[in-house]
């Protein structure tokens, strides 16, 4: 288990750097002037421009510059924004109320997902079965960003069951609906790969195997048949994540939650291209190593993965 | 009871029949042919089928179903309700919000197809390739393919976005490239893995021995045999990509506002949520039955190709 | 007759500890209703070893899984009893079936490789049956059980996990745990047939020791007639879901009454061979048993193998790497118009020596000379040429053929690819090629899906046939079917080469099939070749003790048989 650790953290290293490569070299190395590029029409104060001059080094040489910026970013020194905050202590401000917002999200969809999933597998082609089908293809294919609206409007405005926005105070009640609206699509996918696996599971030939030791069927579900259903739902609320981010910026906009995604939605609708670029670094590095972690979880779960 | 009693029973009870003899009851059967035999019985096929028939002839003629002028907009009709002529009322704009539904779908079922092509033609080729001849090309492109998977969809479109390229030229091609650009590892990703099944298989081994080149054993043999997730993948994504258009453009970073789109449209309607959330509610709710109708083909596909209910 | 003695456990010394009687089994499928089982009966005596044999879907699991209740969901007894010590357990509760699996009636599954779970280790596995069944299950427990199944150094194996197993311990876990509890009935469901065969008797042996042992009686399910006759007091012969013969071993062997019966003992490889070498010890010859070999042809040596190696690089991580030497200075050779047979276990090298023949593979050393050139420096056109005279068929039926090609555009593969003839003509050979393997015309249009395994394997020599070629190479192309198939499958390939003078080289690991249809035998072990020889010599005189643990192996060699039934 401790030589699979250490050999996926040196697979996390090159993909890191090449993601914030990727990112940097988009921004910074194009043809034309990155900073006057970065505001686009707009002339940001002259004060602005010299500090992102020094933040960014761009007077040196391209991997001096990078190099530079990836030290820049382990020690959170992030630059400041349009209006001259310091990123880095906006985003330890704001980057709580996201984790919360992530934290509940990520609980309604793997421990709703997954019982959901469970109790329509065990029941293939049962009436709860088949409603639960049709229902996940239809919060599959409404957006997020409509969800959001839609909860907005009925549960905020006029049933009043939750502040229709967040503001200033958030805290883990006020943040159920935003979270709700931003788990649901993924509960929806996590409810029917659980299912699908479960299904898979049951027909194993480990299962009947199970039974014929004469182990009672609650203990052949827990032990063997949920078990091995998890590892496909680990893997993919793994690569979720990323979809959670991205789903954060929208959910975060319309309930007016102050967190991380707000924070790139406003830059981006402001034009802060500087903003947006360290925001989008720091969470690729959360992603990064939140998908280290989740693949050390499948590890456990799967010990066959371990001997590769 | 007795432990010496032979038993025979009666031969006419089982009657011989020859070893291994050939049934020849049923018409032949090709594995397509087979898959298009089990959709056509599923209903969520044929529900979906003609939805998207519709949906695409609503793209290609939508002045069949409304001649009024999405682009003229009067502020007199601002929020204004729905009346003969236009059903669904008017923005706060005063745009007829019929209309804008009828000819944003145009917008949202290219970028969905023209992306799904785009990440076809890019992720099949790398991704068969580097399943079938494996080495330096295989270890590149998982390096790659992990890169991009490390820059989430709706991330990374916000920083290529940002660049001046995109911010002075978006147009339908420029939201289809970046979309393509961040979503083909997945593709490649479904396509390495099947044709690595299948290219050890016997009968490539077989094709090869027959004197097939390598490389025509791949087209030949590998990939048709290959196809099947990437076929499902690529209906599912199609519906995924319509939601990512969406809410790029809901973010002011997709489609320009100029273009007519069912995202551009719910992202303007923000502003009369309160008031008249009918506006937000119609392109909201053709964008999702738009998604709904490729998910539930996805589904559907899905199923008729699973080798699993295939086997005898 | 005895009065009934109860022991101390309550059964009835001369009671059937299993009885089945009229049992019928329904399938609901989407196509309808389809009875696997119309009339199964058998008993078995405590103590006792039942075998059923029949070819896969004469419905003999699934007799056995209604006997532990653990028919599919789609599946159900619709007639007769299942008695187990007198109790009706047809439709017992499964409440009732969970108090009696484990401790009353244990199972042993057919492949070690799917039947434990992956994500557990092996203690806990045998643990929890323990548990289960109110047994005591500290790590003393578990271990002891995994020892007496013949596990060594059962405390630290307890820790392993499944994937670092080999199948052989894979399967004495599964006997552990299906004894564990001792209970009174054994299912054994071809326990062994996923196994090399030296590995198959060893864990056949300790099985019916530790049965004898624990006095347990065991219904054994296989479709070798040979390793039923061996290892059961009494076979039950199953066909199309009706038991059409049952008696003590040996009087059914010597004895078959009714005619499926027959046409089993006749084909079972391991008896055919078995009876080839009684009527050698009779003197009788070999060559008025088999079919005529190809007499006549001239006898020149077509392929020539010399000093074959070919090493793999195993990779340690880390950048380290390991030489493995799959082949290892193999020489052999083959005359045309003869069959030479590899023979040897899994991993012995023997599939890796006919990818080398084909030319998929790049030996590390050594030679292959075919027809007088050295194939090392064929390319292109050449490459072409050899890939028309030497054709492979391979092991699994339903991998060998592509399930997008028509049968008509799979045997017409190579001869398009080879550019021979024009449409019409290539129908015309088509047509020919099939007749010649003995299938209607009208599988030209069917998907392989279609088609029973013999079938494919029929259309997989179809299509060799096609470019006329000198030399077919055989890997393993009977293993996988049902002993009548493949003994019909054989006769084919014997006919062919009579009529088409073909040389063969035909790589198995059942000797039972060697002895059938080889003219001359290698005999690989781990990457070298152990032993080569006619096979006469190989048979009568084995040289090496590797082949002569092989040749004990093979089920029924112990069996007395008169040299052919009549």
């Amino acid at each position: 288990m401790i030589r699979y650790i250490i050999r996926r953290l040196l697979q996390v290293i090159p993909v890191f750097l090449g993601t914030t490569l990727l990112v940097y070299y988009m921004v910074f190395a194009l043809p034309g002037d990155p900073i006057a590029a970065l505001f686009g029409e707009r002339q940001p104060p002259q004060s602005v421009i010299d500090a992102l001059r020094s933040q960014y080094n761009l007077d040196q040489p391209f991997w001096v510059q990078y190099g530079l910026f990836l030290k820049n970013l382990f020690t959170f020194n992030l630059g400041v924004d349009f209006t001259q905050q310091p990123i880095a202590a906006t985003l330890a401000r704001i980057f709580p109320v996201t984790a919360m917002l992530a934290i509940e999200a990520l609980i309604i969809q793997a421990v709703f997902g997954v019982l959901f999933g469970v109790f329509a597998g065990l029941r293939k082609g049962k009436l709860f079965d088949s409603t639960v089908l049709v229902a996940s293809l239809v919060v599959i294919a409404v957006p997020t960003f409509v969800l959001g609206f839609v909860f907005q409007l009925i549960f905020g405005v006029q049933l009043g069951w939750a502040k229709p926005t967040v503001g200033a105070n958030a805290d883990w009640g006020n943040l159920i609906l935003p979270a709700v609206v931003l788990g649901l699509v993924s509960f929806a996918y996590v409810l029917r790969l659980t299912r699908t696996s479960v299904i898979e599971n049951m027909n194993a030939d480990y299962v009947r195997t199970a039974t014929a030791k004469g182990l009672s069927r609650p203990r052949v579900v827990l032990a063997h048949i949920l078990r091995n259903s998890m590892i496909p739902v680990v893997t993919y609320l793994g690569a979720n994540l990323g979809g959670l981010m991205g789903g954060a910026i929208v959910t975060e906009g319309i309930f007016n939650v102050p967190g991380v995604g707000n924070k790139l939605f406003q830059a981006v609708q402001r034009g802060e291209g500087p903003t947006v670029v360290a925001i989008v670094s720091v969470l690729v590095l959360v992603f990064v190593v939140a998908n280290l972690l989740v693949d050390l979880l499948y590890a456990w779960l799967d010990p066959r993965i371990r001997y590769e | 009871m007795s432990n010496n009693n032979h038993f025979v029973a009666p031969v006419e009870e089982t009657p011989l029949q020859a070893t291994d003899s050939l049934k020849t009851d049923q018409a032949p059967l090709s594995l397509w042919a087979d898959a298009w035999r089990k959709l056509r019985r599923r209903p969520l096929f044929i529900v979906s089928s003609l939805m998207i028939l519709f949906l695409l002839f609503v793209a290609f003629f939508p002045g069949v179903f409304t001649s009024v002028d999405p682009g003229s907009c009067q502020l007199s009709n601002s929020e204004a309700g729905p009346r003969p002529g236009h059903p669904f009322g008017f923005t706060l704009q005063g745009c007829d919000v019929f209309a804008r539904v009828i000819h944003g779908t145009q917008a949202s079922l290219a970028v969905g197809v023209l992306s799904v092509i785009c990440v076809l033609v890019i992720g099949v080729t790398l991704g068969a390739l580097a399943g079938y001849y494996g080495g330096w090309l295989d270890a590149v492109l998982a390096r790659l393919g992990d890169i991009f998977f490390a820059l989430p969809l709706i991330l990374g479109a916000l920083v290529i976005t940002q660049l001046p390229l995109f911010r002075e030229n978006k147009s339908v091609w420029t939201v289809v490239f970046v979309i393509s650009m961040l979503a083909w590892p997945q593709m490649a990703r479904i396509t390495r893995g099947a044709v690595i099944e299948v290219r050890n298989a016997d009968f490539v081994t077989a094709a090869r021995s027959l004197g097939v080149s390598r490389f025509g054993a791949l087209v030949r043999h590998v990939l048709p045999n290959a196809l099947a997730p990437v076929i499902v993948l690529a209906t599912l994504e199609l519906g995924v990509f319509i939601v990512a258009e969406a809410t790029l453009s809901f973010l002011g970073i997709g489609l320009p506002p100029g273009v007519m789109s069912w995202g551009n449209d719910i992202s303007s309607a923000n502003a009369s949520i309160r008031t008249t959330p009918s506006i937000l509610l119609y392109p909201a709710g053709a964008l999702s039955i738009t998604v709904l109708s490729f998910i539930m083909l996805g589904d559907a596909v899905r199923d008729a190709l699973d080798p699993k209910s295939r086997q005898r | 007759m005895n009065t009934v003695r109860i022991d101390e456990a309550g059964t009835a010394k001369d009671r059937p500890i299993l009885e089945i009687k009229d049992l019928a089994i329904t399938f609901t499928t989407s196509a309808g209703e389809f009875k696997a089982v119309k009339n199964a009966h058998l008993s078995i005596m405590p103590g006792e070893t039942v075998a059923i044999v029949g070819e896969s879907g004469s419905g003999k699991s699934t007799t056995a899984l209604a006997a532990i209740g653990l028919l599919p969901g789609n599946g159900r007894v619709t007639g007769g009893q299942i008695l187990l010590d007198g109790e009706d357990i047809a439709h017992a509760s499964e409440k009732r079936m969970i108090e009696l699996r484990g401790s009353h009636i244990g199972m042993v599954p057919q492949d070690p490789m799917s039947n434990l779970n992956p994500v557990w280790k092996i203690g806990y596995q045998v643990r929890e049956t323990l548990k289960a069944n109110g047994r005591p299950d500290g790590p003393d427990d578990v271990a002891r059980v995994l020892a007496e199944a013949g596990l060594p150094d059962a405390h630290r194996r307890a820790r392993q996990y499944p994937h670092e197993f080999s199948g052989g311990m894979r399967q004495r876990a599964l006997i552990a745990i299906g004894l564990s509890c001792s209970p009174k009935l054994l299912i054994a469901d071809e326990p062994t047939s996923a196994l090399d065969v030296t590995v198959q008797r060893k864990i056949l042996d300790h099985l019916d020791k530790m049965t004898t042992e624990l006095g347990t009686s065991v219904l054994l399910i296989t479709h070798d007639l040979g390793l039923a006759a061996e290892r059961a007091d009494k076979v039950v012969v199953m066909y199309q879901g009706n038991v059409v013969e049952a008696g003590p071993s040996l009087e059914l062997l010597q004895n078959p009454q009714h005619p499926y019966t027959r046409r089993l003992v006749e084909s079972a490889p391991s008896l055919a061979s078995r009876r080839i070498q009684s009527a050698k010890e009779q003197g009788v010859e070999a060559e008025d048993l088999l079919a005529p070999a190809a007499e006549g042809t001239s006898r020149d040596e077509v392929l020539q193998v010399r000093n074959l190696r070919k090493i793999y690089k195993l990779r340690q991580g880390l950048g380290k790497s390991s030489d493995f030497a799959a082949v290892d200075d193999v020489s052999f050779s083959v005359r045309r118009g003869t069959t030479t047979a590899i023979v040897g276990e899994s991993g012995s090298g023997k599939s890796t020596v006919a990818k080398m023949v084909l030319q998929l593979e790049a030996p590390t050393e050594g030679q292959i000379i075919f027809d007088g050139v050295d194939t090392a420096g064929l390319k292109g056109r050449e490459l072409f040429t050899f890939r028309r005279r030497v054709q492979p068929i391979f092991q699994d039926p339903y991998g060998s053929l592509d399930p997008m090609y028509n049968i008509y555009r799979t045997i017409e593969e190579p001869l398009r690819i080879h550019k021979i003839g024009n449409a019409a003509s290539r129908e015309k050979k088509v047509r020919e090629l099939l007749e010649q393997v003995a299938l209607p015309q009208s599988t030209m249009q069917r998907y392989p899906n279609e088609l029973s395994g013999g079938q494919r394997q029929r259309v997989a020599i179809a299509r060799a046939l096609a470019l006329d070629p000198e030399v077919i190479i055989c890997d393993e192309a009977v293993s996988a079917l049902d002993v009548l198939v493949q003994a019909q499958v054989l006769n084919l390939l014997t006919e062919l080469q009579g009529r088409l003078g073909l040389t063969y080289l035909f790589i198995t690991h059942d000797l039972a099939v060697v002895r059938q249809i080889a003219d001359h035998v290698c005999v690989m072990e781990k990457g070298k070749l152990v032993e080569t020889g006619t096979t006469d010599d190989v048979f009568e005189a084995p040289q090496q003790e590797y082949t002569m643990a092989l040749l004990n192996a093979i089920p029924g060699a112990s069996l007395m048989l008169p040299p052919a039934v009549a």
